[in-house]
């Protein structure tokens, strides 16, 4: 990773950081942790759903990175319990970071009410502006979350429950495509001629869809259809 | 049943034995130095019938054939000789893997009797494959009774169940001749009329013998397991016995005269079985719920062995092998990404459907991916969305795919290349992108191949398309379409 990460000037965002393996944490915060430069302010760290739900309680962060696989339950787990300070306005968002390729670990943080996911792999750039943009109220997808989404609401064997939710528009799979195709949102904007800020709503729309939609089997039926 | 009965036959011990011990005092003898206790086996190998007289053969180091006479001549000592076989049959367990005749053992070879494996002659232990209607019969036998499959399928767990399936219908079939026919001997011997309790003894002797011989440990491990139709032919057997036991104990009544008690002895039964089962039964729900904890504790033991020796052999020797060449960051990284790659697949695969599909555009992609990966040391991103089996015209979509890949870790800058596949429908979709300096198409010399033949020509003469085309913020994306062959 580079050392060049630099956030936006001027702006910062207090950020707990959940993870149970110590190096890990100790990385990430030597990375994006240098306030002056980054503009983020890591203000707690956890190791457990327990400690987690508490420290995230306490300090009541902009963002939460969060691990999925956790001792005590999971991510999910983490999700489930601080639903309280999650949903106020303005309140706690949750980024997965998680080195899992397993469709239904990352389906499943998405649905639990997490805004994005990206993998461990990411440059410490990227993850400094997902962070920003997470605070901001956008919706973070990696190439490979959308294609995990685009397989889970492709080709439908069973009738949606609810036709509005369960459906992807044509625009928002345009977008999800391109993002799975490794474009920038910007890209993505030029391609289709569009403002970055539509882009940021499709991408939105899409995460309400998957976190609210009916159908049950959405992380079966991905886990059955063996993606990356 | 008679106990254990004393070897027939003085042993004589014979004089070859440094691992024949000759039928020494029960219990062990594993002393150091001295060859380990060899215990009494019904022998799995080039048996007549229970393996009884091989096995005690083998034990005792005299020659089958001595072993098999004497039984044949106590038969005719009041028929002690086919009791003992029996009792034989009953308490000895079939040493399954057990060696055939070892050192210890004595074959026929050549006119004489000869240490078996000291003059290379090994009995064969596929004799039994294709014999007469004799040897058929006798497996039949030998099947109906303790469901042992011939030698040769001995080591294969979970055989053909259509084949077993026959064979059990088989052996069923071979067991009611042989009742019929053995009673119609007994009729014939005018045993009949002299022993009338000949018929129903011999209804609940067979019925003991197929119920006992499905307790045996190998039967009962088999149960656990998950063939079903090995567990229902057991289930089968053990009701066949157990109506033959019926069966045999009505007749014993009514041949005794008290038959017309039979209702109450009925009802009486079963009110002491009822009270024996609801006395016993916590217990016994106590050992099975063991037995289950146990096993289950068991399975995840192995997996963690496997785990720990796929770490092992794969994770910590990359580890090592970085340590090693930490100054050659390129080489690193290759080994890292390697590791990192065959872990994930490792990890996250589901299982079944990898068995089921070895050769999907997924798996196919991810092949070339990683290929590439390797030779070039720069990362590519795959996400792939649905699956297909592969057919010729996608086999040349991934060779141009292949082709675009390289180009783009060759020329993209050494950032990350993404590839996306989608299957949707029958069209085949693959996009490369590099994030690099891009090239227009359209300025490439006449004579550089590899844009133009290896990828767009490839596509156009398989039926596909290909575009080259810069993308929006630098790079270039190569979108390769496919229409999937039309036979499924």
């Amino acid at each position: 990773m580079t050392d060049a990460v630099a956030g936006t000037p001027g702006r910062t965002a207090r950020v707990v950081l959940v993870d149970d393996h110590r190096m890990f944490r100790t990385g990430v915060r030597a990375e994006i942790g240098r306030t002056e430069s980054t503009g983020i302010d890591v203000v707690g760290e956890a190791d457990d759903v327990e400690s987690a739900v508490r420290v995230v309680a306490e300090t009541r962060p902009d963002v939460v990175l969060l691990d999925v696989h956790l001792p005590g339950g999971g991510g999910v787990e983490v999700l489930r319990r601080s639903a309280g300070v999650m949903g106020e306005p303005g309140g706690v968002k949750f980024l997965a970071l998680s080195v899992s390729d397993a469709a239904e670990d990352v389906i499943g943080v998405i649905r639990g009410g997490a805004r994005g996911y990206v993998t461990k792999t990411i440059t410490g750039t990227d993850l400094v502006d997902a962070i920003f943009r997470i605070a901001d109220g956008d919706a973070v997808f990696s190439p490979r979350l959308a294609g995990f989404v685009l397989d889970a609401f492709a080709a439908t064997d069973t009738p949606p429950v609810d036709e509005d939710l369960d459906r992807l528009t044509q625009r928002e799979r345009e977008v999800l495509r391109l993002i799975a195709r490794g474009y920038a949102y910007k890209e993505i904007a030029k391609q289709l001629f569009i403002s970055v800020k539509t882009v940021e709503s499709h991408v939105s729309a899409v995460l309400r869809k998957l976190q609210l939609s009916n159908r049950h089997e959405l992380t079966r039926w991905a886990t059955a259809r063996r993606l990356v | 049943m008679a106990s254990p009965a004393p070897e027939p036959a003085d042993s004589a011990p014979t004089a070859d034995a440094p691992s024949s011990p000759a039928d020494g005092p029960e219990g062990p003898r594993t002393g150091p130095g001295r060859p380990p206790y060899r215990k009494l086996y019904r022998s799995p190998h080039s048996r007549m019938l229970g393996g009884v007289a091989h096995g005690l053969a083998v034990h005792l180091g005299l020659p089958v054939t001595w072993v098999r006479a004497a039984f044949v001549l106590l038969f005719f000592a009041n028929g002690i000789g086919v009791l003992l076989y029996a009792a034989f049959w009953f308490v000895v367990p079939i040493g399954i893997g057990e060696p055939a005749l070892g050192a210890a053992g004595w074959v026929w070879a050549n006119g004489q009797f000869v240490p078996a494996g000291a003059s290379g002659v090994t009995p064969d232990p596929l004799r039994k494959a294709g014999r007469g209607r004799v040897g058929r019969l006798r497996d039949l036998l030998q099947g109906t009774f303790q469901g042992e499959p011939v030698i040769a399928e001995q080591a294969v767990p979970g055989e053909p169940s259509a084949a077993a399936s026959r064979r059990n219908a088989g052996q069923l079939a071979a067991l009611l001749m042989l009742v019929i026919g053995v009673m119609w001997l007994l009729n014939a011997l005018h045993l009949q009329s002299s022993q009338p309790y000949a018929w129903p003894l011999l209804a609940i002797g067979v019925g003991v013998a197929l119920v006992w011989r499905q307790a045996d440990d190998s039967r009962w491990a088999r149960w656990f397991g998950l063939a079903g139709a090995r567990r229902r032919s057991a289930v089968a057997r053990v009701g066949a016995g157990v109506l033959l036991v019926a069966a045999g104990i009505i007749g014993f009544l009514v041949v005794e005269g008290t038959g017309n008690g039979v209702g109450a002895v009925l009802e009486a039964s079963i009110a002491v079985l009822a009270g024996v089962l609801v006395l016993t039964g916590p217990y016994a729900l106590r050992l099975w719920q063991d037995l289950g904890a146990e096993r289950t504790a068991r399975i995840r033991a192995q997996e963690r062995a496997e785990i720990a020796a796929h770490i092992h052999d794969s994770v910590l020797h990359t580890l090592t092998l970085i340590q090693r060449r930490s100054e050659d960051p390129k080489e690193v990284q290759r080994l890292a990404r390697a590791q990192e790659r065959e872990l994930r697949l490792w990890l996250y695969r589901p299982e079944a459907a990898a068995e089921a599909a070895p050769d999907t555009l997924a798996e196919r992609i991810r092949e070339v991916v990683a290929e590439v990966e390797d030779r070039h040391g720069v990362p590519i991103e795959l996400v792939c969305v649905g699956d297909c089996p592969m057919d010729e015209r996608i086999a040349a979509q991934m060779q141009a795919a292949r082709e675009a890949m390289v180009n783009a870790a060759k020329y993209g800058g050494g950032g990350p290349v993404q590839v996306y596949a989608e299957v949707e429908g029958r069209t085949v979709l693959v996009f490369v992108r590099d994030h690099g300096p891009g090239f227009d198409p359209d300025t490439v010399p006449e004579d550089r191949m590899g844009v133009r033949e290896s990828i767009i020509g490839r596509m156009k003469r398989n039926g596909g398309t290909a575009r080259v085309r810069p993308a929006p913020d630098g790079g270039t994306e190569v979108e390769l379409e496919m229409e999937r062959a039309a036979d499924d």
